[in-house]
C-alpha cells in the first residue's frame, strides 16, 4: 500500500508540486525591498561615514596635531605633518585621509583626544578621477563646518554609552 | 494583394513578376514572424526576471524607462540590455578557432528561427503548411544542438568544451523522449501537421485536448522540453556554479546576445509546440458564447504564455539536478514511460468501433 502511495505521489510530481506552491505563495507576497534613492534605511548616531575635521565654537580648529589617529590607523590611510604656530600651540599643516584606503573601523574617531576627527553619516559622495578620494585638511573642515549641527547632536545622544 | 500581384508582373514580366512576388510575401511573412518572435524573446527575459523577483519576494528591474511615463518603468529595461549588448566589443579568444567560434552562434540562432516557418498561429495562418511539419520541428530542434558544441569546441577552453558535452548529452538523451511524447500524439491525430493536430483536439471543450489521454506524455514533454532548452533545473550545461557558464564562457557582447535569443527563442518554441499539441493551439477551453468570440490567436498567446510562466516558475522553485540524475531520468524513467504509453494508446486504438464509441473514449478516437 505504502509503496503504490508513493509511486503516485512519485509520478504525480506531488513534492514538486508542493515546492512550486511556496515559491507561488511568496509570487503575492509584499515585497520588502527598499527603493533606495527615494528610500532610506534608518541610520544609527553611531553611523560610521565620510570623515571630518572639527572645531570649536569659537572657530579654533580642534585638532592638536598628537598624531594618535595615524598611529591608530590599520589602514594607514592617515598622513599628518605638523608645525608650532606663532602662538605657540602646535596645529597640523597637512591633514589627508586617503578614503581609497580608510576601511570606515572608526579607531580614529576612538582614538581621538579632542573629538576632533569624527566620522559623519554621510554615505554619498564619490571620485570620478584618481586622486578624487584623498580628502586633505581643508576638505575635511569644510564637511565639519557643513555637518556640525548633526555631528554635535549624533555625539551627544551618544554620549552615555561612551 | 493582387493589385500588387499585379504590380509586379507588369515591372518584371509575368515570369519574373510571379517569382518575385511570392518571394517578397514570403520575407514579408518571415519578417511577421521573427519581428514578435525577437521581441517576445526581449520582453520574456523582462517576465522572467521580474517574475523570479516576485518570487523571491524583490522587485526585479523598475528603473528604466521610456519617456519617463512613471507606470512603464522597468518595460524599457530589455532595450537598454540590447542596446548595450550590441555597443559591447566582440572578444575572440587568442587560441580559438576564428571561424567556428563566429559560425557557432549563427549555428545556433538559425534552427531556433527557421523552426517557427510550421508553427500556426491559427487555422490559416501559417508561413509553411507542409505535411511533416512535426518532423521539421524535431528535425530543426535537434540542429541546435551543433551550435552548442561547436560553440565549446572553438572557444579551446576547458568549462565551455565541458559545456558542450554536458549540453550534447542531455539534449541527445532527452530527444529520444521528446520524440515518443509526440509519437503518441500523432498517433492520436493521425497526422504531422500541426494544423491538423490542433484541429483533431476540436469538439467543444477542453476534455477534447490531448491534454487528457496523454496526461503523461505532456509532462514528459514539458520536462524534455525544459531539458531540450537547457533551463533550470536542467541548466547544467550552463551550470553557473560548476563551469562558469558552459559553453558561452568566452563569447561577449552580440555574439552572445545571439546564444541568448536563441536559447529564449526556443523556450517560446516548446511553450508553443505544447499548447498546440496538447493544450487545443488556438481553439478555446469551452465552445461557449464569451469565449468563443476572443480570436484564436489569442487563445494560442495566452496558452504560450501560460507554460512560458511554468518555465520561470520552475526556474525560480527547484535546484540544479545532478548531472547522473539528469541522465538517470532520462533514459530510465522518461522512455520507459514513453514506450509503455505508445503500447497503451496503439491497444485502445485497436479496440473494435463500438467499444471506442463508449464515453471517455468517444471524445479523442
Amino acid at each position: 500500500m505504502n509503496s503504490i502511495k508513493k509511486f503516485f505521489n512519485t509520478f504525480l510530481l506531488i513534492e514538486l508540486w508542493k515546492g512550486m506552491m511556496v515559491t507561488g505563495r511568496y509570487f503575492f507576497k509584499p515585497k520588502i525591498t527598499v527603493h533606495y534613492p527615494e528610500e532610506k534605511t534608518p541610520q544609527s548616531p553611531r553611523f560610521r561615514g565620510l570623515h571630518a575635521l572639527r572645531r570649536y565654537p569659537n572657530g579654533e580648529e580642534r585638532c592638536i596635531a598628537c598624531k594618535l589617529c595615524e598611529a591608530v590607523c590599520p589602514a594607514m590611510a592617515i598622513t599628518i605633518d605638523s608645525e608650532q604656530r606663532d602662538d605657540g600651540t602646535r596645529r597640523t599643516t597637512r591633514y589627508d585621509i586617503d578614503l581609497s584606503k580608510c576601511i570606515f573601523c572608526g579607531f580614529c574617531e576612538e582614538s581621538c583626544p579632542v573629538d576632533s576627527i569624527v566620522e559623519t553619516r554621510v554615505l554619498e559622495y564619490h571620485g570620478e578621477k584618481r586622486g578624487d578620494l584623498i580628502y586633505t585638511k581643508e576638505m575635511l573642515l569644510a564637511i565639519g563646518d557643513r555637518y556640525e549641527d548633526q555631528i554635535a547632536k549624533d555625539r551627544e545622544v551618544d554620549a552615555p554609552y561612551r | 494583394m493582387e493589385y500588387i500581384q499585379q504590380l509586379f508582373d507588369q515591372f518584371f514580366g509575368t515570369e519574373w513578376g510571379a517569382m518575385l512576388f511570392s518571394l517578397a510575401t514570403n520575407m514579408t511573412f518571415i519578417f511577421a514572424i521573427v519581428v514578435p518572435l525577437l521581441l517576445g524573446v526581449a520582453y520574456l527575459t523582462f517576465a522572467e526576471r521580474k517574475i523570479i523577483a516576485y518570487m523571491q519576494i524583490r522587485v526585479g528591474p523598475n528603473r528604466v524607462t521610456f519617456f519617463g511615463i512613471p507606470w512603464l518603468r522597468g518595460w524599457g529595461q530589455p532595450i537598454a540590455d540590447a542596446v548595450k549588448a550590441i555597443m559591447k566589443e566582440i572578444v575572440i579568444p587568442t587560441n580559438a578557432n576564428k571561424f567556428l567560434f563566429i559560425l557557432a552562434p549563427v549555428l545556433t540562432i538559425m534552427p531556433a528561427l527557421a523552426a517557427w516557418a510550421v508553427v500556426p498561429f491559427s487555422p490559416e495562418v501559417v508561413l509553411a503548411d507542409i505535411n511533416a511539419g512535426l518532423l521539421y520541428i524535431l528535425a530543426m530542434t535537434s540542429m541546435g544542438i551543433y551550435g552548442v558544441i561547436i560553440a565549446g569546441w572553438a572557444s579551446n577552453s576547458k568549462y565551455a568544451f565541458l559545456g558542450a558535452m554536458r549540453s550534447a548529452a542531455q539534449v541527445v538523451s532527452y530527444e529520444l523522449a521528446m520524440g515518443f511524447a509526440l509519437v503518441c500524439v500523432l498517433m492520436m491525430s493521425q497526422s504531422l501537421n500541426l494544423g491538423d493536430i490542433v484541429n483533431g483536439q476540436q469538439g467543444g471543450s477542453m476534455l477534447n485536448w490531448y491534454l487528457i489521454p496523454l496526461f503523461p506524455m505532456f509532462l514528459v514533454y514539458l520536462i524534455s522540453g525544459v531539458a531540450e532548452t537547457n533551463r533550470a533545473p536542467f541548466d547544467v550545461a550552463e551550470g553557473e556554479s560548476e563551469i562558469v557558464a558552459g559553453f558561452h564562457v568566452d563569447y561577449s557582447g552580440m555574439a552572445f546576445t545571439v546564444f541568448f535569443l536563441a536559447e529564449y527563442a526556443n523556450i517560446i518554441l516548446v511553450a508553443t509546440l505544447t499548447s498546440l499539441l496538447f493544450l487545443g493551439g488556438w481553439l478555446p477551453p469551452l465552445d461557449v458564447a464569451p469565449l468563443n468570440m476572443i480570436p484564436g490567436f489569442l487563445w494560442l498567446l495566452f496558452k504560450i504564455a501560460f507554460v512560458l510562466f511554468f518555465f520561470l516558475w520552475f526556474r525560480a522553485t527547484f535546484p540544479r539536478y545532478r548531472y547522473d540524475q539528469i541522465m538517470r531520468l532520462g533514459w530510465k524513467i522518461f522512455i520507459p514511460i514513453t514506450l509503455i504509453w505508445i503500447v497503451v494508446i496503439g491497444l485502445i486504438m485497436q479496440l473494435p468501433e463500438t467499444a471506442k464509441e463508449i464515453f471517455p473514449l468517444n471524445l479523442w478516437f
